[in-house]
């Protein structure tokens, strides 16, 4: 029990990506793939998050009722997920674009179809 | 096959994760800069918030890497849908009553919430990136109630490419100013306040601007080419 109480965080970061990873590697489907790859994102900010994580502690931010330093947990990571997230956004809209211009392109968003055509 | 394969892969990224994972237990302090931050950050920066702190001051620089990084996703996503010819457009169905009145209702609300947000983002949760992206959602409103109605390009442009002046700007003052980029070089005043902190508002407001102009032209070109 105590396993999963240490380690439930990582283990759902973690899953989220795997599944984001196992999504990418086995559907055909363009826009499945590109779901993938935001759950994957998601993953590894939910882990990175969770690193700096430190046992009952709050947001770094000060306060009238939270002036002491103590018990904040680590705002490094937290700034580094801050902006991720944003430019993951801004990535995944670069890949749908992409998607856009392949379906305009080739009529069909299966990758393996998309393969086999000539360019 | 191809699952199998896959499975077994990941089967294996797992099994090098848990032995990884095995020696950093959750839940504990790891790393020293972030203690110094949290002890020092008031002094040293002015903001109340650390993770202001750290991402416009302690690591200014990589924010503006990381705001490049966004423009040129943005520039890329341009790129690509408008080489296309813009032939046919499809009529689009009007929204319902409740919908373009609920929209027009909202949408300042949103944007005086995005503001709020990016202009405070030294004292509360909150700073540029979550402002500019709550200012985009109203963006996205509008398109979705008011169809017919569009944010002109130019203006979309002149708001992103001013933010992004703003910051490189007030980065090379400190340059000038007090020997390296991004010094803080404003009186940081009273924490706790709304003018405080320096530069640290004057640079998370320009991200604001920059963010959510930047999402809202991602957006329209993304509906422009779905018309």
């Amino acid at each position: 029990m105590s396993f999963l109480e240490n380690y439930a965080f990582y283990i759902g970061a973690f899953g989220l990506i795997l599944l984001g990873l196992y999504i990418v590697l086995v559907k055909r489907n363009l826009i499945k793939v590109i779901i993938g790859l935001a759950i994957l994102d998601t993953g590894v900010n939910l882990f990175l998050i969770c690193v700096g994580y430190i046992a009952k502690g709050t947001a770094p931010i000060f306060s009238a009722s939270v002036k002491s330093a103590q018990q904040m947990v680590d705002p490094v990571p937290q700034a580094l997920v801050l902006t991720a997230i944003v430019i993951g956004v801004a990535v995944l809209a670069l890949a749908l674009s992409l998607a856009i211009k392949l379906y305009q392109h080739y009529g069909t968003l299966n990758l393996r179809k998309i393969r086999e055509q000539k360019w | 096959m191809r699952k199998t394969i896959a499975i077994l892969l990941l089967v294996i990224v797992a099994l090098g994760i848990r032995l990884s994972l095995a020696k950093i237990p959750f839940g504990t302090p790891k790393t020293k800069v972030g203690r110094y931050y949290i002890e020092k950050g008031i002094e040293e920066t002015g903001a109340v918030n650390i993770v202001t702190s750290v991402v416009v001051n302690y690591r200014g620089f990589d924010t503006l890497g990381e705001v490049t990084v966004l423009f040129i996703a943005a520039i890329g996503l341009g790129a690509v849908l408008t080489a296309s010819s813009r032939g046919e457009t499809r009529k689009t169905q009007p929204a319902s009553l409740v919908l373009y009145t609920g929209c027009r209702l909202l949408f300042p609300l949103i944007l005086i919430f995005g503001s709020y947000i990016f202009i405070h983002g030294h004292l509360t949760p909150g700073g540029g990136f979550q402002g500019g992206a709550i200012v985009a959602s109203a963006f996205v409103l509008i398109y979705l109630g008011c169809r017919e109605k569009r944010i002109s390009e130019k203006l979309s442009n002149t708001l992103e490419s001013l933010g992004g002046l703003i910051f490189v700007v007030v980065g090379l003052i400190g340059l000038a100013v007090g020997g390296y980029f991004l010094l803080n070089f404003l009186p940081k005043g009273q924490s706790y306040l709304l003018l405080s902190a320096g530069i640290i508002p004057v640079i998370y407001i320009a991200i604001g601007f920059k963010v959510g102009s930047e999402l809202a032209g991602i957006i329209d070109k993304l509906i422009e080419q779905s018309k």
